[in-house]
């Protein structure tokens, strides 16, 4: 069915870019038409009524007008504005790395609603949860999953031998975990200790509540984190710039720890 | 961009490639910029193209508070007249002046030349922060006003500005965020009516 010339859809604001004296250009999420970027006309000017509702990481109801290159905001009121998330730079920029994430892997104009839903609770567990970093662990695992990237975990990924449950590799190209005579010649393949592999089994197959219930800071968790990033780096062959960003905040927060 | 065609001569096609360049300017914008310029008096043009030597010759940022100068350090910096112990910290140049046109602040400036932007990979590496802490060390500055745009990497800036400045023990202060003059209350968001809210003051009889 064609879309009408105005129409009506929810969406949350991934990013967004200047484009000429005060107009910007919105790469929108929505679990009807997917990713798309829109014209959001004179929202860089303080009178402007919709600048406030068009910030990144908000969830709201946009009217839009097609337009000839990208649809034009005609109208637009937020739904969820996910305060919690502007007022911490540790939940902001986990929130940002999942929208990173987000725009990164999903292709433009194709719909899914369990990836749209997906990234909603993820930014609503990430504006109450307190184990942040676990709540990203559980986020890239689905989001690998729902994208066709889903690493294995019970065979090895190099020769289909069940993993014994002793510390094997974790190899990215092959596509997941690997046992010890599949994993020990190299390709990028690093040591994968028996609980980081169960702890990644549970975020595979596990619900929510169940993976909060794990306790994984320290080693373990970084552990875990590494793994599951080198997956994405692979799969996206390129580095996630917010990544950075929170690996500094980590370091200057260790840094002012030993300071204090 | 401009392929090289018999009907365009060869330093109007060079021209269009450069204003092309330019943001905000498409293939077309370029070509109506490049022959309203063929069209302009030689003296006017030379103007333009001397105008854009000599700023890019003489123009440079000032060593102190990083806003683009002629003379270094610039005329706000050695201005006796002016409190040295507030620093107002904004992302770019043109910030300065719109805080210079309301008059009301006497203090000095410092500009970061950008804003935190995690998904676009600006990091607080690629702004002028060091030399922001660098001058802090003299121990003169009192007060900092956080001044970085009311939007997400506005917020997220001033947040790690915050967290930075902190344990120095200066006092750190962020303009007022709320409703704009003129707007109506209907059409505001919830973040900015939650501000509004929290900035609220008692009306002085």
């Amino acid at each position: 069915m064609p879309v009408p010339r105005m129409y009506k859809t929810e969406g949350i604001i991934l990013r967004q870019r200047r484009l000429g004296e005060a107009d910007r250009i919105l790469c929108v999420y929505t679990p009807t038409f997917g990713k798309m970027d829109v014209k959001a006309r004179g929202v860089r000017k303080t009178t402007s009524r919709m600048s406030g509702h068009l910030q990144p990481l908000t969830r709201c109801m946009l009217q839009l007008a097609q337009g000839h290159v990208s649809d034009v905001v005609a109208g637009c009121e937020t739904l969820e504005s996910f305060q919690p998330l502007r007022d911490d730079l540790d939940r902001l920029s986990r929130a940002l790395y999942a929208a990173e994430l987000i725009d990164r892997f999903v292709p433009e104009r194709t719909h899914s609603f369990p990836t749209y839903r997906l990234l909603v609770e993820t930014l609503r567990r990430l504006a109450e949860a307190e184990e942040l970093d676990q709540t990203l662990r559980f986020f890239e695992m689905r989001l690998l999953d729902q994208c066709g990237f889903r690493p294995e975990l019970e065979v090895c990924a190099g020769c289909g031998m069940r993993l014994e449950a002793v510390d094997n590799f974790f190899a990215p190209i092959s596509g997941g975990a690997v046992c010890r005579a599949c994993g020990g010649g190299g390709m990028g393949a690093r040591t994968l200790s028996l609980n980081a592999l169960k702890v990644l089994r549970l975020l595979q197959h596990g619900s929510y509540n169940d993976a909060m219930r794990v306790r994984t800071e320290g080693t373990l968790g970084r552990e875990v984190e590494n793994h599951l990033r080198s997956f994405i780096v692979c799969v996206l062959e390129r580095d996630v710039n917010a990544a950075a960003f929170i690996e500094r905040l980590r370091r200057e927060g260790a840094q002012h720890a030993v300071e204090a | 961009m401009n392929e090289s065609t018999p009907a365009t001569a060869a330093p109007l096609a060079r021209l269009i490639d450069e204003l092309y360049k330019l943001p905000g300017i498409g293939p077309k914008s370029a070509q109506r910029l490049a022959y309203y310029l063929l069209r302009m008096p030689v003296a006017e043009a030379r103007a333009l193209a001397s105008a854009i030597v000599e700023m890019k010759e003489r123009v440079t940022f000032c060593s102190i508070c990083q806003n683009v100068t002629e003379v270094d350090p610039c005329r706000i910096c050695v201005d006796g007249d002016r409190d040295r112990t507030i620093i107002c910290v904004v992302e770019e140049p043109l910030d300065i002046l719109a805080i210079e046109r309301t008059q009301s602040y006497r203090g000095m400036h410092h500009v970061l030349h950008g804003a935190i932007s995690p998904i676009d990979g600006i990091g607080p590496e690629d702004l002028k922060v060091s030399e922001l802490l660098q001058r802090l060390r003299s121990g003169e500055v009192q007060e900092i006003i956080l001044a970085t745009n009311p939007n997400l990497e506005g917020e997220a800036t001033a947040m790690y500005l915050t967290r930075l400045l902190r344990p120095l023990g200066v006092r750190i202060t962020r303009l007022a965020r709320g409703l704009p003059v003129g707007g109506d209350l209907e059409y505001a968001d919830d973040v900015t009516l939650a501000r509004a809210l929290e900035g609220r003051q008692e009306i002085e009889s």
